[in-house]
């Protein structure tokens, strides 16, 4: 199988579906002829021209309320943040006008909009380019929330994305844009809600989130040499969020870690944690472990960044830890 | 100039949105509207004249005051009643009560609680129909409180720089709620805004339901044939209080409100078209006879109405196909 980048796999995806459909169209900052910062759309604007590959003024809270308007009326916006965090300058749209709207309108509307950011910490990027927020949007009623962790994941979920009639926030980690991966050839769709089994295992369950995915898997390859055998979740989607996956996994591991890189408090390791116990108290063998980043807003200077993402070390001591227990 | 039948449609249409609100406050007093009420008395000539222009498929975005925007854009008086009552056959099936409603059938893309979005979500609109090639048109309407919100400043930009088929009509009825727009504005006027964005833009008195049609004719041309955007400004003033059941005080004088209740849209109207010999008495008594059994029959429906089943209060959270 060929290999591409995991930007390029979304950006065919992404291609494939303009093709097909003229009412898809594309906004965000410097993603017309220049292809996006993250390289999201290069070459498109060639093919589909300045109205479908629309270049904006720094306007987020305009041109979300205007791609809601837009999805309201017979076209498919695809909003590109290049930052996740520029969006919070939108957050109203989103919230009040955008989750709702199906809803308010008792299903006589579709909110077909597809908001795409880079997420994550690294690289120094700092505060205002760091965040990643998507637990904040699986609480709230009315988004899908997918966070693709491999090349091959990304160009399914994003072309199921396109086709949603659900508002979806595509949430792409920036340490993976440019990972390599297989990832096949030709049109096909990833279902929401279906989680990956990254790596099987049976002595401990790690569900893992974007970045933390591979970081989780060399870990548990690593340990495997010690005769731990770890299995690693990837739900791939946050909203929905494939329970069923890890409560299988947890019956038969008894032992449970939520490896992701956003903050603990009312998270998402929360919510799986609080599952497990309504549903599968029974099968554990040990107390739940979060694995997450510091609850701070992200520093610039490399060890103070360092210093609040879970690393590798700190994977393993916990899983070490567990298995003790 | 509006043509005779034409005419007599405004009236009506004029009358449609007075009696269902008049008939909407007292159901409010009556305990059968259950969250707020904000009537459009008053200000009926501007939704009227707006929406004779407009095509089912022209889509409106509307604000908290939005029963007359419904009402002038297709949504049946029996619909706009029993959604405030709270009632499956409401035309949000109760979900939405009066600050949502939604017919997107007839183009009603929804009323709402939140002042600004209805401005870029109608730049969208507009957006849709330039990238498929329509010549529908965008319709927002709002108060002069959305005027410094920054909505407006966002929403005109856009709808400037990709010429958008989108009229903006504020309907500055001096108050955002109790706030008077001459304390919260640095600039006094609305109609002379659109120069900073570069678009069209201008004044009427929104009291007068033909200087209304008259403004929007034009602006409906311009952005079916592609020439852009316009901000049409329509002056008028709310005669009931921001919302009902709310007391009206402190704000503003009696006399104030007395002075523009002598302006108001559909008694002026009404002289005009005896004065100009448009209609003649008994064609509006009418008409107004008519009006008032469509209204009774819009609360009697929306009363005797089932309420929704409370088994279904999920349903469309996501998209059910």
């Amino acid at each position: 199988m060929r290999e591409l980048t995991y930007v390029e796999a979304t950006l065919e995806a992404l291609d494939s579906a303009m093709a097909r459909d003229p009412s898809i169209f594309v906004v965000g900052e410097g993603i017309g002829e220049r292809g996006g910062n993250f390289n999201t759309t290069v070459g498109l604007y060639e093919k589909y021209g300045p109205e479908r590959l629309c270049d904006t003024p720094i306007s987020e809270r305009g041109f979300v309320g205007m791609c809601a308007g837009a999805a309201m009326t017979g076209t498919r916006p695809v909003v590109d943040f290049m930052f996740l965090d520029f969006i919070l300058d939108a957050f109203g749209e989103l919230v009040n006008q955008i989750a709702k709207m199906q809803y308010m309108s008792s299903g006589r509307l579709k909110m077909p909009i597809l908001l795409r950011g880079a997420i994550g910490i690294g690289h120094s990027a700092a505060t205002h380019h760091s965040g990643s927020y998507y637990p904040i949007f699986a609480h709230l009623p009315g988004f899908r929330v997918v966070v693709p962790a491999i090349p091959s994941d990304a160009k399914g979920l994003f072309a199921t994305a396109l086709q949603s009639d659900d508002p979806v926030l595509f949430l792409e980690h920036k340490s993976l844009l440019f990972n390599r991966g297989d990832v096949p050839e030709g049109d096909y769709t990833i279902p929401f809600g279906q989680a990956r089994i990254a790596r099987e295992g049976s002595d401990c369950t790690l569900v893992a989130i974007g970045s933390m995915v591979d970081k989780s898997v060399s870990v548990c390859d690593k340990l495997a040499e010690d005769g731990i055998s770890a299995e690693v979740i990837d739900p791939r989607t946050i909203a929905p969020l494939d329970m069923a996956t890890v409560l299988e996994s947890v019956n038969k591991t008894g032992r449970l870690i939520i490896v992701d890189e956003t903050f603990q408090p009312c998270g998402v390791g929360a919510e799986i944690a609080a599952q497990v116990i309504d549903q599968g108290f029974d099968d554990l063998d040990a107390p739940i472990r979060r694995l997450n980043g510091a609850h701070v807003p992200t520093p610039y200077s490399p060890p103070l960044e360092l210093a609040i993402v879970p690393e590798s070390d700190d994977i393993e001591q916990c899983v070490r830890d567990l298995l003790a227990e | 100039m509006a043509q005779s039948e034409q005419l007599l449609s405004l009236y009506k249409q004029m009358l449609i949105i007075r009696y269902t609100e008049e008939q909407l406050a007292r159901s409010h007093q009556m305990g059968l509207i259950h969250g707020a009420c904000h009537t459009y008395v008053g200000e009926e000539a501007i939704a009227t004249g707006v929406c004779a222009h407009l095509r089912p498929d022209d889509a409106v975005f509307s604000t908290h005051r939005g029963h007359g925007h419904a009402l002038a854009k297709g949504v049946s008086p029996r619909e706009v009643v029993a959604e405030l009552f709270g009632r499956a056959t409401g035309c949000s099936q109760g979900r939405g009560g009066s600050m949502h409603l939604f017919k997107p059938e007839v183009g009603m893309m929804g009323t709402s609680g939140i002042v600004g979005p209805c401005i870029l979500q109608a730049a969208g609109a507009g957006y849709s129909f330039k990238l498929l090639k329509t010549d529908q048109v965008g319709v927002a309407f709002f108060g002069d409180g959305a005027v410094n919100n920054g909505a407006f400043h966002e929403g005109l930009n856009l709808a400037s720089i990709w010429k958008l088929p989108t009229l903006f009509i504020c309907e500055n009825n001096l108050y955002a709620t109790e706030v008077p727009f001459s304390y919260s504005s640095g600039n006094p006027h609305v109609g002379n805004r659109g120069p900073a964005y570069g678009i069209e833009s201008l004044t009427v008195d929104g009291n007068d339901v033909l200087a209304v049609y008259e403004a929007a004719e034009e602006a409906v041309q311009r952005a079916r044939g592609g020439e852009g955007p316009t901000l049409i400004e329509c002056r008028t003033y709310r005669t009931r209080a921001h919302a009902e059941g709310m007391r009206d005080a402190g704000y503003r004088t009696q006399e104030e409100v007395e002075e523009w209740k002598e302006r108001d849209p559909i008694t002026r109207y009404n002289e005009w078209l005896l004065e100009n010999e448009e209609a003649g008495t008994e064609t509006l008594a009418a008409i107004e006879a008519e009006v008032k059994e469509m209204v009774a029959d819009a609360e009697e429906f929306g009363r005797n109405s089932p309420w929704p089943e409370p088994e279904t209060v999920s349903e469309h959270v996501f998209n059910q196909r």
